[in-house]
């Protein structure tokens, strides 16, 4: 039984694939497809966050910076593939002889850009995360200061408008690599590329879980002193989870820029992030396929109930957040063996002997 | 290494101001079953996190004749020093084996794990058949019995191949049977190892231990063996004048035969 359920898995992420990369584009109009090709992005950074947070323990709450990353590498190279050789717009707008900041530059090359949506993130959660984890920083301070970061980056993109766009944020992409991105074809091509990596990022996390190193994460998960005085440095095993998640973040931030044709700080800053968080959580932040579909959700209600009746779609959220915490604390994806585990053993077993043996002992110490 | 003993003098743990123990000595060689009991609060807990790295303390605590405060506790680690904590503490939602792989794992490079686990290491193996887990390789950890939890964590210690395992309170919560097993179990292993068991469980300290150290109040109330212990004035009215009186209350009325009525019918 517990041989075979990692192939049945590996069997839903294929069924997965299937109707993501064969059917969708054949029963889906144009527009669809491409809400469903931001789905996938926010999907990609939710099988990062089920690493780090439902795996890992870690509750990551600025996912936005490394969806940033990678979604301000992407926008930037867009922007100068759409300028040519002239300055960007939004630049010439405010000062028409303001020269190419300097950071912008290297983001004329397509190699730069890939390299630098795969490097950064893994950079800068290498550096925060040793920062944090040899340090022992955990709970509760580690989600503040996540999202404190997210925070900051939103701001500090807000105020420097004449460098990345400010509130803005950077717009109007006309190429993708050389494709134009106003063809459907060209669009179809760039949300199964969306669609791919997250079925590529569901097979990573899929290998990984089944590893002795997502056995060692969920150990170090709920017992960390335990895994120390086993030799292990746990810093070293979080540190990698947080690394992967980031990646996968700036991945998801890369693909959601063609799709969505713009970027601003309010798709990075703390709102943003705590709904990367929500659908984690709805969907079922340990499981395979739950942090996934979960975002998959939220970002449906998000664009579909969230433009028409916004008020409403804001409490519907929040209060299937509090269903979920409450009585599903594993998320929707614990559902079907709830059901199994009720239909079995109907009441709650009696306490055993040694379990009522300790509370005495307990009690007499 | 493995006649090596573990030697401490004159151990000083402060918490912010407060001694919790202040000026402890004892010693423990491979071979016996060492014990450290005392009444609640008496500072066990905290000498075994001071040996362990998870304390910072003063004064002197030696394997051989390596010192280990001040050392890393990674490096405590690898010394071959293992400790279980007074909550049992296994991986609830790893099955048994997992627990143990992961216990196993100090041994290998780091690069196997990225692979999938195949088969059972010779090692735990041994370690299954030693604390009588082998029925339970697949369980998960969260839903064993009180006392397989404890067994699975000596078991842990046994596969990371520790020359010295430092236990607190191993016995707690669990049924007399239990106990016994656990005592033989102390015993078998203890052969080539050091084994220093925390307790306040009197009764077990006394059909198990080898040489006692009693503490009260950070310090060392009295030494030796357990009829010496016993006899020792101050050990009764420490026990008999304090919290400590229902248990050895209850210790005196155990009578050695009732013990002896709990031995397993196996070996
Ligand atoms: N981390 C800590 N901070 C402050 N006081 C502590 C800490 N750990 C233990 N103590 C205190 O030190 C004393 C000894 O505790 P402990 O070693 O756990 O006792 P025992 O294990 O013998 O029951 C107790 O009074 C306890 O309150
Ligand atoms: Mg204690």
């Amino acid at each position: 039984m517990t041989k075979l359920k990692p192939w049945i898995s590996l069997g839903g992420i294929g069924v997965f694939a299937f109707l993501l990369l064969g059917v969708a584009p054949l029963v889906l109009t144009d527009h669809w497809i491409n809400n469903l090709g931001k789905y996938c992005c926010w999907a990609i950074v939710a099988v990062g966050i089920g690493l780090a947070w439902g795996r890992g323990g870690m509750l990551v709450m600025g996912q936005g910076v490394f969806f940033a990353l990678g979604a301000y590498a992407m926008a930037m190279h867009l922007t100068l593939e759409t300028a040519g050789d002239r300055i960007p717009g939004f630049m010439v707008l405010y000062d028409p002889l303001a020269p190419l900041p300097a950071f912008w530059e290297p983001f004329r090359s397509a190699g730069f850009t890939l390299l630098a949506i795969v490097l950064l993130p893994v950079i800068v959660s290498g550096i925060l995360g040793y920062a944090l984890f040899k340090r022992r920083v955990k709970g509760a301070y580690f989600a503040i200061l996540s999202q404190a970061l997210a925070v900051a980056l939103a701001t500090l993109i807000s105020s420097t408008i004449r460098q990345t766009g400010g509130d803005t944020g950077l717009s109007d992409f006309k190429y993708f690599f050389g494709f134009v991105l106003n063809d459907p074809a060209n669009k179809l091509l760039v949300y199964l590329i969306a669609a791919g990596l997250l079925v590529v990022c569901l097979l990573a996390v899929w290998q990984l879980y089944r590893s002795r190193f997502g056995e060692l994460l969920v150990a170090t998960r709920d017992a960390e002193e335990r895994v120390r005085f086993l030799g292990y440095d746990p810093a070293n095993v979080k540190l990698v989870a947080f690394v992967a998640s980031a990646l996968m973040a700036s991945i998801g931030g890369a693909m959601f820029v063609p799709i969505v044709g713009i970027i601003t700080p309010a798709e990075i800053g703390a709102a943003a992030s705590i709904l990367m968080i929500a659908g984690v959580a709805l969907g079922g932040r340990a499981s395979l396929f739950g942090p996934a579909l979960g975002a998959m959700a939220v970002g449906w209600g998000q664009s579909s109930l969230g433009s028409t009746w916004p008020d409403g779609w804001t409490y519907i959220l929040g209060l299937l957040f509090i269903v979920v915490i409450l009585f599903l604390p594993n998320g929707l994806s614990s559902l079907p063996a709830r059901f199994a585990a009720a239909r079995r053993s109907p009441a709650p077993p009696p306490p055993t002997p040694a379990a009522a043996a300790a509370e005495l002992e307990g009690v007499r110490s | 290494m493995t006649d090596a003993s573990l030697i401490v003098t004159d151990l000083h743990v402060e918490f912010s101001g407060f001694v919790a123990v202040g000026g402890v000595s004892f010693d423990a060689h491979p071979g016996e079953v060492r014990f450290l009991i005392g009444p609640n609060g008496a500072g066990k807990t905290t000498c075994i996190d001071a040996i362990t790295g998870l304390s910072r303390a003063t004064g002197s605590a030696r394997l051989g004749d390596r010192e280990l405060l001040g050392t890393p506790v990674h490096k405590i680690v690898r010394l071959g020093i293992g400790r279980t904590f007074q909550t049992a503490s296994v991986f609830d939602e790893l099955t048994v084996l997992q627990n143990l792989d992961i216990a196993a794992g100090r041994h290998r490079p780091w690069t196997s794990l990225l692979r999938t686990r195949r088969g059972v290491d010779p090692s735990i193996e041994r370690a299954l058949e030693e604390t009588g887990l082998t029925a339970e390789l697949a369980t998960p950890a969260g839903i064993l019995s009180h006392g397989q939890k404890q067994w699975l964590e000596i078991a842990m210690l046994l596969v990371q191949d520790a020359k010295v395992l430092l236990l607190d309170e191993p016995v707690a919560g669990m049924s007399q049977d239990e106990r016994t097993a656990t005592g033989e179990l102390l015993q078998r292993i203890a052969a080539k190892r050091i084994v220093l068991v925390v307790e306040h469980d009197m009764d077990f300290m006394r059909r198990f231990a080898t040489r006692v150290t009693v503490l009260h109040q950070g310090k060392v109330l009295s030494q030796g063996t357990v009829a010496e212990v016993q006899a020792d004035p101050k050990v009764q009215e420490v026990y008999l004048g304090t919290a400590g009186a229902a248990t050895t209350a209850a210790m005196a009325v155990v009578p050695e035969t009732v013990a002896a009525m709990h031995q397993p019918e196996e070996n």
